[in-house]
């Protein structure tokens, strides 16, 4: 439950150092740089621009190439290959890489040209392949199909709609005489001709022709048909061959594929070290880093420095009005969720940790919205075996949700227990339905079932909610302490409390209100009437103190009051507790109407295969539906009800200059207890 | 008026199906807006579709909030076992207890596919704010939430009456 306390660092050193120094504060990434320091007349800022300009390109080159090679050969990965996490490589492959780095480039840009040639390739074969499908019809053809006729005769070649017998033909043209009609071709949709006449007739012949809707074929070429065809068909035969050889040169990068991810890692991590070059101070030999780093990292790195390069460090307290980054520091059980807190917003200035106290209502609260033990066993099972399968190599952010995820599912577990809810009612049915168990529930809930008395369970949610909602304010408490502001203590947190519990005995000692919840809680009288006078008198205390911020006292009480009215905003925030019970309850309904379902078909002989299938499905389904709900609701309940009492957030996170690499990650060789 | 008391298992029937019908149809609905704009980010960004997933899911819980109620309800007049002796005034109690569910189920929907949408234009921009993003829709479902729970009490409360 703490931050970790950060300080304010500058380091200066010798430009002559500036890459090594660099390269070991970015494996090492303990420092968030900032540039918070001004340019003088000896320090200034270079302009990185340029070269960021090429990485960047680089950058986005490899990642096409990477993408169209994957096109080409599928990169055998699995589902659970997310959780492998990155590969770890020495220092040392990292700075042999130098002279692998233009070859590799090389490679990427060639594999974006292959992929240029293929593509012209494929779009040749189709437009050779349209002219094919034109010429084969004419390939009884001896003549070149522009052939237009001799000194005395005319020629027409081309297509006309539908079938045609030579009779019809000749009929059409019997006047024109003498004339030769050969049909080349004939199909349903229509037939090739060639007509041969003098040339006196050539017009009149034509304008029949045209009558018949005769065209001229679309390609005009001085090959005959079949030669051209041939030619046609060695060009597809080229192109396809230039397809394979581009293909097969494609295939052939596979292997360099580890160095392409290597070349995106490594001009990722150059970005962003000419990002931070960018921010530095440098004089002519000098430069100057600043930035915040954790107080406890301090030590380790300043030895580190000191023991390789000439420098100074100096550290000191963060400015009032520094914008001090957030890094958090929590035990194993709550460390999961600061992912959740960041996604809301990590803790402004004066504000608590509030992961630890938030992560024990996180579980509980999401076991109890899905509240099936077999669930929360299906659950904490899968997460368990992939944190135990990939302990070694799984990134700090996937194990993280693996493990929230773990506690979650244990968390169902319990709560199933409790209420006595196995895959719905799994055990009573198989029970009735194989075995003819009557003495049911096979397993009796350790409390109730929230089935036949939600009136009971209703209670309890808003009991859970109004602890909830009581530990929020107490947070505010805590950090009002933090602040000094004691007054702030007692007007905004203990009278909230006293009038928050002694209104609830109030509500408690109503017969109306007892009865709708179906309990029975009898309250002695004296202690009704002390509530009822701390409720006053808290009250009274609320419009007196709430508005206090306000000079003006008729312009204080009025704020005081409105203060008050606040009460009724706990009101709406208990019953929105409710959804405990509703989710709960939807997941055991739709797992028992599953569970029914199953038994209404498990007749005959196939009955319990039947029955598994149907368990098998149904129960995956709701197991999905639900389990968002609950995650969803509990997030709710968190962001809305309980930071609405005590959090606001708006820190910035630590973002150390690191590497946020895709594949690698780079690890310092150590040897003896020195860098090599 | 005895021969209305034949009809109650009708109202109560009614009731049931509506709230599996209306709250279902809304959903479908509501899940579809949420598809149609979760394609577009995953054409430019298919590192997203778990998030858009989620977000397009939220407002299809309505049609399985008012399966619920159907299959309560269904429970007890008879059909999935119960009493299946229903008089008029009960079966109407039946379809009046499934009334917030089948309306607030409907209008729900929709409006929080509307939040969903929204969100979902949020994390195509800016993935890193799924988390608030999440919320909004959220907010709207707390009502379906409400109305699940008056209707399944409402029920249960139903068939402990003797009329």
């Amino acid at each position: 439950m703490a931050l970790l306390q950060m300080q304010r660092i500058n380091i200066y050193a010798l430009k002559k150092d500036r890459k090594q120094i660099l390269e070991l504060l970015q494996r090492k990434g303990v420092v968030e740089v900032r540039d918070m320091l001004k340019e003088d007349k000896v320090f200034n800022r270079s302009d990185v621009s340029h070269a960021k300009q090429i990485m960047e390109k680089n950058i986005s080159t490899v990642n096409e190439a990477l993408s169209i090679l994957n096109n080409y050969v599928k990169e055998n990965s699995s589902i659970l290959s997310a959780l492998e996490g990155r590969k770890e490589l020495a220092v040392e492959v990292y700075d042999s890489f130098k002279e692998k780095y233009k070859p590799a480039v090389g490679t990427a840009k060639r594999i974006i040209e292959l992929s240029k040639i293929i593509a012209e390739n494929k779009a040749e074969v189709l437009r050779l392949q349209t002219q094919i499908e034109i010429l084969t019809p004419w390939i009884n053809l001896d003549i070149p199909l522009n052939f237009k006729g001799t000194k005395h005769t005319t020629g027409y070649i081309g297509i006309l709609p539908n079938s045609w017998t030579l009779e019809e033909i000749y009929e059409k043209l019997a006047q024109f005489m003498p004339l030769n009609v050969d049909i080349i071709s004939s199909s349903k949709e229509q037939t090739c001709i060639f007509v041969l006449c003098t040339k006196d007739n050539k017009n009149k012949v034509y304008e029949t022709l045209r009558g018949m809707e005769f065209t001229l074929p679309s390609l005009s070429i001085d090959l005959s048909p079949s030669e051209q065809l041939e030619q046609v068909k060695k060009q597809v035969e080229e192109a396809n061959n230039r397809i394979k050889a581009a293909t097969d040169e494609m295939i052939s990068y596979d292997k360099l594929r580890d160095e392409l991810k290597f070349l995106l890692d490594y001009d990722t991590m150059r970005l962003e070290k000419y990002e931070v070059i960018g921010t530095l101070l440098q004089s002519k030999n000098v430069f100057i880093i600043s930035g915040f780093i954790a107080e406890k990292d301090i030590k380790s790195l300043e030895e580190e420095l000191t023991s390789r390069f000439d420098l100074a460090i100096e550290t000191k307290e963060p400015r009032k009005k520094d914008d001090v980054p957030i890094l958090y520091k929590n035990n194993g059980f709550s460390e999961p969720l600061e992912g959740t807190v960041n996604s809301f917003s990590p803790p402004g200035k004066g504000e608590m940790d509030p992961t630890m106290v938030m992560s024990l209502f996180y579980y509980a609260l999401f076991g109890l919205m899905l509240s099936d033990a077999g669930y929360g066993f299906i659950i904490a099972l899968a997460c368990a075996i992939g944190l135990i399968k990939f302990r070694k190599t799984i990134e700090k952010p996937m194990k993280n949700t693996l493990k929230m995820y773990m506690f979650c599912g244990i968390a169902t577990v319990f709560w199933g227990i409790i209420f006595s809810s196995y895959f719905g009612d799994i055990f009573d049915v198989v029970g009735k339905t194989f075995f003819g168990v009557t003495d049911l529930p096979v397993i009796p809930p350790v409390w109730f079932f929230p089935v036949e008395k939600p009136m009971l369970m209703l209670t309890f949610s808003m009991a859970i909610g109004l602890v909830h909602l009581l530990t929020g304010l107490a947070m505010k408490g805590y950090q009002l302490a933090m602040q000094r502001d004691y007054k702030g203590i007692i007007y905004d947190v203990v009278l909230w409390y006293i009038l928050l519990i002694s209104g609830v005995i109030l509500l408690l000692s109503m017969e109306m209100v007892t009865g709708i919840l179906g309990i029975n809680i009898n309250i002695p009288s004296n202690v009704v009437t002390i509530a009822g006078i701390l409720f006053a008198l808290a009250a009274v205390g609320i419009i007196l103190t709430n508005g206090r911020e306000s000079k003006q006292p008729f312009k204080r009480i009025l704020k005081g009051l409105y203060a008050l009215y606040g009460i009724s905003g706990y009101l709406s925030d208990v019953l929105s507790y409710s959804r405990l019970l509703a989710l709960g309850l939807a997941t055991g309904v739709i797992g028992s109407v599953i569970n029914q379902m199953a038994a209404m078909a498990a007749k005959g002989a196939l009955g319990p295969i039947i029955f598994t299938v149907i368990v098998i499905f149904g129960h995956a389904l709701n197991l999905g539906i639900n389990a968002l709900g609950a995650y969803v609701h509990t997030n709710r309940l968190q962001y809305v009800e309980f930071f609405g009492k005590f959090y606001e957030g708006g820190g910035k996170e630590f973002k150390p200059f690191g590497i946020n690499t895709k594949y690698y990650k780079i690890k310092e060789s150590w040897k003896n207890g020195n860098i090599k | 008026m005895e021969i209305l008391n034949d009809y109650g298992i009708v109202l109560a029937l009614a009731g049931a199906v509506l709230a599996a019908l209306i709250p279902g149809m809304a959903s479908a609905k509501a899940v579809s807006m949420g598809g149609i704009a979760g394609a577009g980010v995953i054409t430019e960004d298919p590192a997203q579709f778990g998030k858009v997933l989620i977000l397009q899911l939220l407002p299809g819980t309505q049609g399985i909030y008012g399966l619920l109620i159907a299959f309560i309800t269904l429970s007890q007049i008879g059909i999935l076992g119960g009493e299946g002796d229903i008089s008029f005034v009960k079966g109407a109690l039946y379809f009046a207890a499934c009334l917030p569910m089948i309306i607030v189920g409907y209008t729900s929907a929709v409006r929080q596919a509307n939040a969903s949408v929204a969100s979902i234009g949020v994390v195509a921009k800016k993935p890193d704010q799924f988390g608030k993003a999440m919320i909004f829709p959220a907010m709207v479902e707390t009502y379906a939430i409400l109305a699940l729970l008056i209707s399944m009490l409402a029920v249960n409360g139903v068939s402990g009456l003797s009329i």
